[in-house]
């Protein structure tokens, strides 16, 4: 504080002077005099217009977008990623477990940056059903496009997505750096702007010493995000206790995979997703031991459970049946053409080699997106259970929702850390990721029991809702978006 | 988030009405609307225009000189405060989201299309009035050479500081605390060179708008742009932007503004038009105290912007040299006269 109040006691008396004698080498001096008293070194910092801090999916995909924005030529922008640069020359046989499912919103985003030509050329999966049914009635719903023409959705590998973006990225090598194995182990926020002779920029200290300045950083380091914890911004986290058990599958026998199964056991959803004619990605969520358990079974034993769990009837009762079938007549005559039967997916008859792997399930979700010159996008804003596949898409959305702004931004002569345009991003993501949140959480505690009373609560909800077009039209618009 | 936005305001609004029930001042009572001083501004107000009456209208030309020392007085005073986003002039950061684009937008429309990214790279701007650089930043960002002048040296000197952290603002951006008639006389350096003069929020602060747009003449180039912004000079233009804006709702600092010095967009496409200008488009800008946003609206009864164009002069060569400063405010006297 005292050298902005002799500041501003020089710059009045120069001003006093200046006024009258009509000449100003005297700013220009206080300006130069500011230099070297300003914190040694900060002309040594590569000063940058965005750093992207995380080089997953969501945060390669923001780097690409910025790089192609035609308002943000001529920005310096920098991606960090403390892995390595994931190269695919040629893609493996073998699928791997981590899979994700593309709406065709998010699917618009990656053909616009142009890593979608790459994905499709590497490997991708249309599907154009959904089945999703309970395991203690007979209440199912079912989702397609009609005619089945269209493509409701995309299963594609993680690996892939990320390898397609990293070589769109090297196409866009003036624009955009990457720096690979560079790990951030301090971030500095700026002072408030009243401050008049500190950095106004993000600091960003990596593992090797180097230090980097940027005007926006963009946090896009996951679930544990080290930009959202150091930023102070507070989160209503909680666990599930469950884990996700993922794995390939094999069928037993080619079919036209075009569906996509998910079946809600009181324990938590397994689903069955579509990677080939011949194999299919699992994604079984339940409780912490039986992921375990599951682990620990030998191949056979855990291809029977697998197969149990899809087909077998066994946690229907008495009471949820005869209730079942009354809600089912009744809809019949209210909606007669509506209604559809119910299909069982194709047996497994293995799995692919070495690949079963688990990992724990959480909720997630930052009160703030943003700070001045902060803003968080993917997973380190917001964390869902799988059981919606909406999880990418999300981050997706927020990529292209906050590329637009920066573009508009900058268009208007904007500082890109500044907080208008960065409340909007926030205002509009948190109006669209909160529902979809609340909606996916719910359905989780909604199908954890299987107490006779929400069973017969949710069975109707399911079976209104299947005989209901306009409503399962609007269901698949918005988690396409 | 929204609760939180308007939490911000109403707190906003209570402390600033506890602060002013709590610092009385000494000639009245102020209560935390400030009726009194309401009243008296309403009285003098109609003194003036019982004298006046509203069909005469006077352009200020008391003095050869732009500059209102009182003005320069009560800005000087306010020149740490220009970079708060929420203080003082919070309402002018609000507004850079009318007045770029505006500006943006009619100087791509008069040269052409540019490269993208820098879409003003190449074009001179002079922002007259420019304080602490609020609009000359964005103008520097999308990359023009912008010459930024403020009579009060203070505004000036937080303009450069704030400006000097920023590498791209660092070499086209630029300032001086130099009047526009010094800047316009300097023997013909400052004659002809600017694409675009831009004067938003400062006419209804000038001593003498005939030697402002004279000197806007001079300093540009044949077939320049002018843009300005400003209050008109109508009855709402007095129930908003002096007693609302100023004394109830505080959004401005009260005694910003004089009523009398506001001018109307007739009168001044009037002055314009008569000294070598030709009047493109006005636009009315509409304030939202709310949601603190500016918008275009339809009226121009109490904010608008204008742009104008340069006309190119024509030869004429039985005349004296018409670069001649002196000759032109001759031509132009005359003009007046037989108008």
């Amino acid at each position: 504080m005292h050298s902005l109040t002799k500041t501003a006691l020089s710059f009045n008396g120069i001003g006093r002077r200046c006024v009258a004698l009509n000449r100003f080498s005297e700013t220009r001096i206080i300006c130069r005099g500011l230099t070297c008293t300003a914190e040694h070194g900060e002309h040594e910092h590569e000063l940058y217009d965005v750093i992207i801090s995380g080089g997953g999916m969501v945060g390669t995909a923001m780097a690409c977008s910025l790089g192609l924005d035609p308002n943000l030529e001529g920005k310096k922008i920098l991606l960090l990623e403390a892995g390595n640069k994931k190269v695919m020359d040629k893609v493996p046989d073998a699928y791997s477990t981590r899979v994700s499912s593309i709406s065709p919103g998010s699917a618009t985003l990656l053909s616009g940056v142009g890593a979608w030509d790459h994905i499709m050329n590497m490997r991708c999966k249309p599907y154009q059903k959904m089945q999703v049914w309970d395991a203690c009635s007979d209440a199912l719903i079912t989702f397609d496009k009609e005619n089945l023409q269209d493509e409701m959705a995309y299963i594609v590998e993680n690996n892939i997505i990320v390898a397609a973006l990293t070589k769109q990225l090297e196409n866009l090598s003036d624009q955009v750096r990457v720096q690979y194995k560079s790990k951030v182990v301090k971030y500095t926020w700026p002072k408030s702007h009243q401050v008049a002779d500190a950095i106004p920029w993000v600091q960003v200290t990596l593992a090797n010493g180097q230090i980097l300045q940027t005007k926006l950083l963009i946090g896009a380091d996951g679930p544990n995000s080290m930009v959202r914890r150091e930023a102070g911004i507070p989160t209503v986290t909680w666990n599930y206790d469950q884990s996700a058990v993922v794995a390939v599958l094999h069928l037993s026998e080619p079919t036209e995979n075009n569906v996509a199964w998910q079946r809600f056991l009181p324990t938590g959803p397994i689903a069955m997703l579509p990677l080939s004619d011949t194999e299919s990605s699992l994604v079984w969520s339940t409780s912490h031991r039986h992921a375990e358990e599951l682990l620990q079974l030998d191949e056979e034993s855990f291809v029977d459970s697998i197969n149990t769990a899809f087909w077998s009837n066994e946690n229907h009762s008495e009471l949820v049946e005869t209730a079942g079938s009354l809600f089912r007549t009744a809809l019949s005559v209210l909606m007669p053409s509506a209604g559809s039967a119910r299909q069982l997916p194709p047996s497994v008859a293995g799995i692919g080699p070495k690949s079963r792997i688990m990992f724990p399930l959480g909720m997630g979700h930052a009160s703030e997106y943003i700070r001045h010159r902060v803003a968080l996008i993917g997973d380190a804003a917001h964390r869902v259970h799988p059981l919606a596949g909406q999880g990418a898409n999300l981050g997706f959305g927020d990529v292209a929702c906050l590329t637009q702004l920066l573009s508009q931004a900058a268009f208007n002569g904007k500082d890109l850390g500044a907080m208008q345009h960065l409340l909007e991003y926030e205002t509009e993501r948190q109006r669209h990721n909160l529902p979809m949140m609340a909606a996916i959480d719910l359905m989780k505690r909604l199908y954890s029991t299987n107490a006779a009373p929400m069973v017969v609560l949710r069975t109707f909800g399911l079976q209104a809702t299947n005989t209901l077009p306009a409503m399962k039209a609007q269901i698949m618009a918005f988690a396409s978006k | 988030m929204y609760s939180k936005k308007f939490e911000r305001f109403i707190l906003g609004v209570c402390t600033r009405c506890l602060t002013s029930a709590v610092n009385g001042t000494t000639t009245s009572a102020r209560t935390a609307v400030s009726w009194t001083s309401v009243r008296k501004h309403h009285k003098q107000f109609l003194e003036r225009r019982s004298q006046n009456g509203f069909a005469v209208v006077r352009i200020r030309h008391a003095s050869k000189t732009t500059v209102d020392p009182n003005e320069v007085k009560r800005f000087r005073l306010l020149a740490t405060k220009w970079w708060n986003e929420q203080g003082d002039f919070a309402a002018l950061h609000s507004m850079n989201d009318l007045r770029v684009p505006f500006i943006r937008d009619n100087l791509l429309n008069a040269h052409g299309g540019r490269q993208p990214g820098k879409p003003l790279a190449g074009l001179r701007i002079l922002d007259v009035g420019c304080g602490g650089g609020l609009l000359t930043e964005p103008l520097g960002r999308l990359g023009a050479d912008v010459l930024g002048i403020d009579p009060v040296a203070d505004s000036i000197g937080t303009a450069e500081v704030h400006a000097w952290h920023d590498p791209d603002l660092r070499g086209n951006v630029r300032y001086r605390a130099i009047t526009l008639e010094e800047l316009s006389e300097k023997g013909g350096k400052g004659a002809g060179q600017f694409d675009a003069v831009v004067a938003s929020e400062v006419v209804e602060h000038l001593a003498d708008l005939e030697t402002f747009t004279l000197c806007c003449n001079q300093v540009l180039k044949p077939g320049g742009s002018l843009f300005i912004t400003t209050i008109n000079k109508t009855q709402l233009s007095y129930a908003l932007a002096i007693v609302a804006a100023e004394e109830v709702l505080r959004i401005v600092p009260s005694g910003t503004h004089d009523w009398d010095k506001f001018v109307s967009p007739v009168d001044l496409e009037r002055l314009l038009e008569s000294n070598g200008f030709h009047v493109e488009s006005i636009r009315g800008m509409l304030y939202n105290p709310l949601s603190r946003a500016w918008s275009w609206t339809e009226t121009t009864s109490i904010n608008y912007a204008l742009h104008a164009v340069k006309l190119e002069e024509e030869p004429n060569p039985d005349e004296d040299d018409p670069e001649d400063p002196t000759v032109i405010v001759a031509q132009a006297k005359a003009r007046r006269w037989y108008n």
